[in-house]
């Protein structure tokens, strides 16, 4: 370990010289410490995790929706508005919580608006393009019917555009439960937070580090099945096919 | 102190520690693109043949969506706690984080031509090979493309981290070290490693837009 660490809670210490076998000899999953844990490391992290990420995505899908609605009406601004998601999106989220720190200091903010700016990227392309996607057809015989464009929009391009709008919010939250996990490099917070604490003990403590690990995995993959439960639900008409 | 004057510090250690971020610039580069160029070399053939075919939707759907899932950090932790820290040991790590999205995009890219346009190449006698090679990889590229981008970036901010479990050489030391170099010495490093980022996602961007361009259809 080379590395000191700017700021992070009391480091985990296993209960070494009790006797547990498996903990001294750092075993690859002690399950005994994974249930005295829970309560007082898991179980926080994971909650903090959750509202990480729900935070990150909500305002990103808030700002996402704003951009893209500008980028499908004025269409010379798709071009620049998407470039500049995109020139986030290549900054490494390390260097980028690392240049916020004298802006906005060591706080959950620091992590909050790298986290933000990534999804960005993928939600503003994705809601563009499933806007962009409502043939002309569609859009002529709503005309036809008489609806106003406000109602064209809510009735009939919101719809038809929600598939490829889910499908950009799961990779996005997806990404984002992955990512947050490197900003408790700097603030203890979230599954990061355990990870950081396993990799500071001299020998690494791999059970803490494949029970936070994974439990990030599971938070993912279950955050990615609900949003693709919703996906389903939104769009009926693509189970008749 | 001001927030200007942090960033004029930073820019001052630049100045003063030029060796020093050059070397550890070209550590990090080194391994980073180790990892890419291996990750391109397993995954792209698999991911062209595996759309070629239209075989293997569910394993580059699966693929991408676990790549995206995984926490960087904890597996390098579990590298360097299986194998020991080592400059292949966490460009393994790396190639494992690179290969999802060349293999989805590489899949998608070639999936995704024109039934049509395939059927004409073949109804002019081009062998299954050269379909592949001259009519769907140009056709494919700037997809293909966008994916290598995006593992580029991911495998840089990784290689960046590596440093936190241990491995030196690269210019995460410094950003990890805050110790030894100070808040200058983090705000420098963290500036050349995004430099390095933006610099090798415009150049393949670049590369993207030209493979694009070249393909669009004219009238």
């Amino acid at each position: 370990m080379t590395g000191i660490r700017l700021a992070g809670g009391g480091p985990v210490i296993p209960n070494f010289g009790h006797g547990n076998a498996c903990l001294v000899d750092n075993h690859w999953f002690c399950t005994s410490w994974a249930r005295n844990h829970w309560g007082d490391i898991l179980q926080p992290a994971l909650v903090q995790h959750i509202e990480l990420t729900l935070v990150a995505v909500g305002i990103g899908f808030g700002i996402s929706f704003v951009l893209a609605l500008c980028g499908f009406r004025y269409r010379l601004v798709d071009a620049p508005l998407a470039s500049c998601t995109d020139f986030l999106y290549m900054i490494p989220s390390i260097a980028a919580f690392e240049l916020l720190v004298p802006v906005t200091g060591l706080t959950v903010t620091t992590i909050e608006i790298p986290l933000v700016a990534y999804t960005l990227f993928i939600l503003y392309r994705n809601i563009v393009v499933g806007l962009n996607g409502v043939s002309t057809e569609v859009l002529e015989s709503a005309r036809g019917m008489g609806l106003t464009r406000l109602q064209i929009f809510l009735r009939v391009e919101l719809p038809l555009a929600a598939p490829a709008i889910l499908a950009g919010l799961r990779i996005a939250t997806v990404s984002t439960i992955s990512i947050a996990t490197v900003g408790a490099f700097l603030i203890h917070d979230g599954l990061g937070a355990p990870i950081f604490d396993a990799l500071d003990q001299p020998d690494i403590f791999r059970t803490e580090l494949l029970a936070a690990g994974g439990l990030t995995i599971l938070l993912a993959l279950t955050a990615d099945a609900l949003l693709a439960l919703v996906q389903r639900a939104v769009t009926p008409w693509s189970r008749l096919r | 102190m001001t927030v200007a004057s942090t960033f004029v510090d930073a820019f001052r250690f630049m100045g003063d520690n030029r060796s020093l971020l050059l070397h550890t610039a070209a550590g990090l580069s080194e391994l980073a693109f180790a990892a890419l160029g291996i990750a391109l070399v397993v995954a792209l053939p698999l991911a062209l043949w595996l759309g070629h075919k239209h075989r293997g939707l569910f394993l580059a759907l699966g693929v991408s969506t676990l790549g995206r899932a995984l926490p960087s950090i904890a597996l390098i932790g579990l590298f360097i706690a299986w194998l020991g820290v080592g400059f292949w040991n966490v460009a393994v790590v790396l190639v494992v984080l690179a290969v999802p999205p060349i293999l989805a995009n590489g899949y998608f890219a070639v999936e995704g031509v024109d039934r049509d346009v395939v059927e004409a190449a073949r109804g002019m006698g081009l062998t299954e090979a050269q379909i592949l090679l001259r009519v769907e990889l140009p056709l494919g590229l700037p997809l293909i493309l966008a994916g290598v981008r995006i593992a580029a970036i991911f495998v840089i901010a990784t290689a960046t981290i590596a440093a936190v479990a241990g491995l030196g050489g690269g210019l995460g030391d410094i950003i990890v070290n805050q110790a030894s170099y100070g808040e200058a010495g983090v705000l420098a490093g963290a500036l050349w490693v995004a430099a390095i980022a933006l610099l090798t996602g415009l150049v393949v961007g670049l590369a993207q837009r030209a493979a694009s361009r070249r393909m669009a259809p004219r009238a």
